[in-house]
Order: structure tokens, then sequence, then C-alpha cells
């Protein structure tokens, strides 16, 4: 069931489609994990070989591992604080190597080349089960950075200014990872969409600009998701006085 | 499964939410942990050696520093002490050496003063000893003369 009803044998554009896979009572979408699975199955390769023999003096991968450690320290410090940024810097790193693999994956492996039954394969960020699970990762683990640092005094950050911030403070709950997940979800989908379209209409060159643009997109996108996740973070955890 | 958003039919579509959603926050938890294990911790540790292996040794470099730097004056202070002694002791043996020089010269001097007065005293009597012993022979010739003179009448 098409969302856009092209039907053209150079590209097939399908949207919305999936190919399902049956696990007891549950249904998921089979497509998602087979290109997440070959992804994060890269990045631990990649993580495997750069830390297999480190040295003091950095060589090869270990270069490029440290460099992305180093990013992601910096953006977790930066955002959360001195204090408690060594705990959160697993989970902020992860969700940005994760969502920038899957981007980048997305974007720059062919999947289009393997044939499923239906659905196709593509940037696990694309699908809106991912985001949601990542954003609500994300509101759990705000709560709980809240909770364990301040106790029952996180809640003070409800009312903090005046007590006239609370409806929108509860409400930014809910905004918070229904725009973090919508964010990436559809500036993926987007990009995916625009690249196929594009390769659609005009088969050659013009597509390969817009390309460049979604790979900076989804760098970008990723880069969001991780600082906005850390800030958020480190909102939970900030002392007012 | 419960599809929230329906683009057309009652299965797929793009807001199509099941059991997709759960499995890939378990999965992500995973990776997290795996990460963690795998990546964060051994590079931090590695880099954290790293960045406290130059610490300590920066800080060792800046010891040494002021260490050779404190050596430098004192070595400095020694020398400037070790020249003005050396000043010291050669102004001293100047002045020794002069003054040896002053007394020996008038040493000397005293010396050769009481050699000539006593040469002259020497000359002085004996001139004074050959005067008698002329006026004396004098006298004698004299009387002689007028002796002789005499006995010839």
């Amino acid at each position: 069931m098409g969302f856009l009803p092209f039907v053209f044998p150079l590209a097939e554009l399908e949207v919305g489609q999936h190919l399902y896979w049956q696990i007891g009572n549950f249904r998921i979408h089979g497509q998602v994990f087979m290109t997440s699975w070959l992804l994060i199955g890269a990045l631990l390769a990649l993580v495997v070989i750069g830390t297999k023999k480190m040295e003091r003096d950095p060589k090869g991968v270990q270069n490029l591992l440290e460099f992305l450690w180093d990013y992601i320290r910096d953006l977790a410090r930066t955002q959360i604080g001195e204090k408690v940024y060594r705990d959160w810097m697993p989970f902020i790193g992860t969700l940005f190597l994760f969502i920038f693999v899957s981007n980048w994956g997305g974007a720059l492996v062919p999947w289009k080349l393997i044939e499923l039954p239906s659905g196709e394969l593509g940037a696990p960020t694309a699908d809106i089960n991912t985001t949601v699970a990542l954003a609500l990762l994300v509101s759990l683990s705000y709560f709980y950075a809240g909770l364990s640092n301040k106790g029952l005094r996180y809640f003070e950050y409800y009312v903090h200014p005046t007590p006239i911030m609370l409806p929108f403070k509860i409400v930014e709950d809910f905004t918070k990872p229904l725009s973090l997940s919508f964010r990436l979800f559809g500036n993926i989908l987007a990009d995916e969409l625009v690249v196929a379209v594009l390769v659609f209409l005009v088969p050659l060159v013009l597509p390969v600009p817009v390309m460049f643009l979604g790979l900076f997109t989804s760098a970008i996108q990723a880069l969001i998701f991780a600082t906005l996740a850390a800030y958020y973070i480190g909102e939970a955890v900030e002392e007012h006085h | 499964m419960p599809t929230l958003f329906l683009f057309g039919a009652s299965e797929g579509g793009l807001f199509d939410f099941d059991a997709t959603l759960p499995l890939m926050a378990v999965q992500v938890v995973l990776l997290t942990f795996i990460l963690n294990a795998l990546f964060f911790k051994p590079v931090g540790r590695v880099v954290e050696e790293r960045e406290d292996y130059v610490n300590t040794s920066r800080a060792e470099a800046k010891k040494k520093i002021a260490e050779v730097e404190r050596l430098e004056t004192e070595l400095k202070d020694q020398l400037k002490k070790a020249r003005l002694e050396a000043q010291k002791v050669i102004l001293e043996a100047e002045q020794d050496s002069e003054n040896l020089y002053k007394e020996a010269l008038a040493l000397a001097t005293s010396e050769a003063n009481a050699s000539r007065e006593k040469a002259r005293r020497e000359i002085d009597s004996q001139r004074d000893e050959a005067l008698n012993q002329l006026k004396s022979e004098a006298d004698n010739l004299g009387d002689l003369i007028i002796e002789r003179l005499l006995a010839k009448k």
C-alpha cells in the first residue's frame, strides 16, 4: 500500500510498507532489525579492531576512536556538567553513534540492491518505532538522572522559578520525546524520500548534491539528538539555588 | 497490534507502531552496555592514562626546570663569590709584594747607608792618620833641617 502512487520500473517508492516478522503474538519490522544489526555489527567491528591493541601513541583506528571518545566526552561534559557526566557519557555516546551509523548507513549503503518480499531496507532511524524508542529512553533516563541525583527534590524543577511554570513543565515532559522522535524520523525519512523522488524523476547527476546534503543532515541530526538528550539530562540533574 | 495512525489500511503505514519499538529500546540499551564495556571504558582509560602521564610529565619537567634554575642561581652566586675572593686574594698578594718590596728596599737602603757611613768614617780616620803621620814627619824633617843648619854654623 504505497503512500505515494508511484509505479515505475526504474525506481519504485515504497513508503509505509514493512517486512513483518511474527514472534509469538508480536509482529516486528524485519527490515529495521536487519539493517540495524548489520550497522551495529559494523560499529562493533570498528570498535573491536580499534581497541584490540591500544597504545599510548595511538595508531590507525585507535586515533578515530579516541577522537570520537573525546568528542562525546566534550558533548556530555558541556551539557550535563562536570559532576555526573561520566555516568551518562556511554548512553549519550551510544545514542550519537547508533543514530549516526544508522543515518549514514541508510544513506551510503546501496540497500535497494537487496530485494525484500515486502518493504525495503533503509536507515533504521527512518522508522518511527526506532526514533520513539530512542526518545522514550531519553525521557526515562532524564527522569532517572533527576531522581537518582536529587531524590524527590527533583520535582522542585517543575515549580522552579514560579509555580506558574508547573503546567508548562508537565507539557514539556510530553513534548520532549515527541519532538525528539519526530525530528529525527521526519528528517531521515524526508531525506530518503527526496533522494528517491529525485532519482525517480532525474536518474542522473541531480540527486548527487541532494545526497551530500542528506549526509550532512544525517550527521547533524545525530548530533542534535545526542546534544538534546544530554541537555535534558543536564537540566534534570542541575542544582537550583 | 494497535496502529495509532493509519495510512490507508489496517496494517502498514508510516506510523505503524508494534513490538519493534520495545525491542529496539532493549537493543539500544544492550548496545549501550556493550559499547560501555568495549569502547567507552577502555578508550577512556587509555585517554585518561595519557592525560595523567602528560600532566605528571609536565609537572616533573616544571619541577626539574625550577631545580635547574635554582642550581643555576646558586652556581652564579658561588661564581660571583669566588671571583670576589680571587680579586681579594690578588689584591692582598699585590699589597704583600709591595710591602715586601718596600721593606726590602728600606733594608737595602739602610744597609747601604750604613756601609757608606762606615766606609766614610774609615776613610776619614785613615786620612786623619795619614795627615798626622805626614805632620809628624814634616815636623821631624823641619827639626832635622833646623838642627843641620844650626850645626853647620
